[in-house]
């Protein structure tokens, strides 16, 4: 049985950030600023705290994880 | 905030039922047990729960056996959350002064079917917490519940609040990447329920899922609680069935619907409800393109004729504002800023729209708990309902009072 690979996303700990924009930079088409500098998820707004990625934006996702300064982002993976 | 008002009392309509409320008024143990009899077996109790459909009465309206089909493992905490946060319900407290035997049975029940050596707690506020211990004393199998005084703030209710709150931090909301049936109090699965779920469970547990099923609608099965408020018609707490109409609520308290301009439905993260609509009946989701109300924890704040919602809407944002927990940057900032944008559009000061619209889309899932979702959502509601008054505002003239 093939069962479907669950997407990953990106999820933001909104208790921790605090704007410093490292994920801005690096997924700028996932992330916008919005007008305090805090990550505005392009998703709908049932996703904006657990965001869906598409396979190409896992390198970038991950390095966000990295380098955030807040450790404020995890990538996971179950549904 | 209202901790000082009496409670309402709850004499049953006639036009409803009184099912939570049966033993009367002031149940002690021997009045709940002459109503209602010893505690049921806990065989079949999942199943039984599943089939009466029943959803949690804290507002979220989940289903009860979904939320124990979560659970990763026994559950090692049961909560009763009574923490009712909304300065406009005193529905829990309420139930836990006039029942509290029903409550108590209800977490008893649970354990017992799940994990007999799980911790159990109740959360509620300091009236409701009184009513819990004294009716503790009168039995003998529930010395080991342990009550804790909940936090009077808006978001302490909050289920990862509640958590937080057994752990000795401040009781506010946690980013929680898991749901706390998998990592709850001490990272093992937890489960939480409203106090007035647990009650209807010690119900189910007696008479079963038909009885249940036999009251409301498919869709909302079996009765819930409401918290009444409004210009005119005091403080109430009533007993509904599933799906009931706003107006036929409004009625069995005695309201005059036609002295009612608009209705406040599932409190200060609501929505406006106009007379004209107020033969929508309750239902315990939202559901954006039906012609219903979700009733969320019940609250329902009536506003006269000569109040202007529009106004009544600008304080209530500011509360939700000073409410934020203060944690969360979209949030902290962004509640603020809407109350005030808000304020003023509403006014009629501001006349571009976006300034206010573009909070509104944007603040919504930015967060650690559904707080700015529910703040945006009621200043949408109140921009989408009053906009005759919105024009009003415009034109100069002030919809309230005297110069109407
Ligand atoms: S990098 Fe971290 S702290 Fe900075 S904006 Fe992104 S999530 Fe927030
Ligand atoms: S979203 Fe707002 S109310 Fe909720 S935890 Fe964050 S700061 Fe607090």
């Amino acid at each position: 049985m093939t069962r479907p690979t669950p997407s990953p996303t990106l999820h933001i700990d909104w208790t921790r950030c605090q704007a410093r924009g490292a994920c801005l930079e690096l997924l700028p088409d996932l992330l916008h600023p919005d007008e305090d500098g805090y990550p505005l998820p392009a998703a709908p707004a049932r996703q904006r705290t657990n965001i869906p990625l598409r396979a190409a934006q896992l390198p970038a996702a991950q390095d966000a994880v990295a380098l955030c300064p807040r450790l404020a982002l995890t990538l996971r993976r179950e549904k | 905030m209202t901790l000082t008002t009496p409670l309402p009392s709850v004499a049953p309509s006639p036009a409803m039922p009184a099912r939570l409320f049966a033993a009367g008024p002031h149940a002690d143990a021997t009045l709940h047990a002459a109503r209602f009899g010893p505690l049921p077996a806990t065989t079949g109790l999942v199943a039984t729960l599943r089939d009466s459909g029943l959803t949690g009465r804290g507002g979220g309206a989940f289903p009860v056996a979904a939320k124990i089909d979560a659970l990763t493992g026994p559950p090692a905490t049961i909560i009763g959350n009574g923490s009712e946060g909304e300065p406009l319900s005193r529905k829990d407290a309420t139930l836990l002064h006039h029942a509290p035997h029903l409550v108590i049975d209800g977490l008893l029940l649970l354990a017992a079917a799940l994990n007999p050596k799980a911790r159990l707690v109740i959360v509620a506020r300091p009236d409701g917490v009184d009513s819990v211990r004294h009716a503790l004393r009168e039995r003998a199998d529930g010395r080991d519940i342990e009550v804790r005084v909940a936090e009077d703030r808006f978001v302490s209710g909050e289920a990862t609040a509640v958590v937080a709150g057994l752990a000795g931090a401040p009781a506010l909301p946690k980013d929680h990447p898991l749901h706390l049936t998998q990592r709850g109090v001490g990272r093992r699965p937890t489960l939480l329920f409203n106090v007035e779920t647990l009650a209807h469970v010690a119900l189910i547990g007696r008479y079963g899922a038909g009885w249940f099923r036999s009251l409301g609608t498919p869709e909302d099965p079996g009765t819930r609680l409401l918290s009444i408020n409004g210009d005119g018609i005091g403080e109430h707490v009533l007993e509904v069935p599933g799906g009931t109409r706003i107006i036929d609520a409004l009625t069995a308290v005695g309201a005059n619907p036609d002295a009612v301009q608009a209705v406040l439905v599932g409190g200060f993260h609501g929505r406006w409800v106009p007379a004209r609509h107020l033969t929508r009946s309750l239902t315990p989701r939202p559901a954006p393109d039906a012609d219903g109300a979700p009733v969320g924890a019940g609250v329902i704040l009536a506003i006269g004729v000569e109040t202007c919602g529009l106004t009544v809407t600008g304080s209530i944002l500011e509360y939700l504002a000073a409410e934020s927990a203060g944690q969360c940057g979209p949030c902290v900032l962004g509640l603020p800023r809407l109350a005030t944008r808000y304020a003023e559009h509403a006014s009629g000061q501001e006349v571009d729209a976006s300034r206010v619209w573009q909070l509104i889309e944007t603040l919504p899932g930015r967060g650690a708990c559904h707080h700015p979702d529910g703040t945006a959502a009621l200043a949408r509601s109140a921009l989408t309902v009053f906009t005759a008054e919105l024009d009003r505002h415009r034109a100069g003239t002030c919809c309230e009072g005297p110069h109407r």
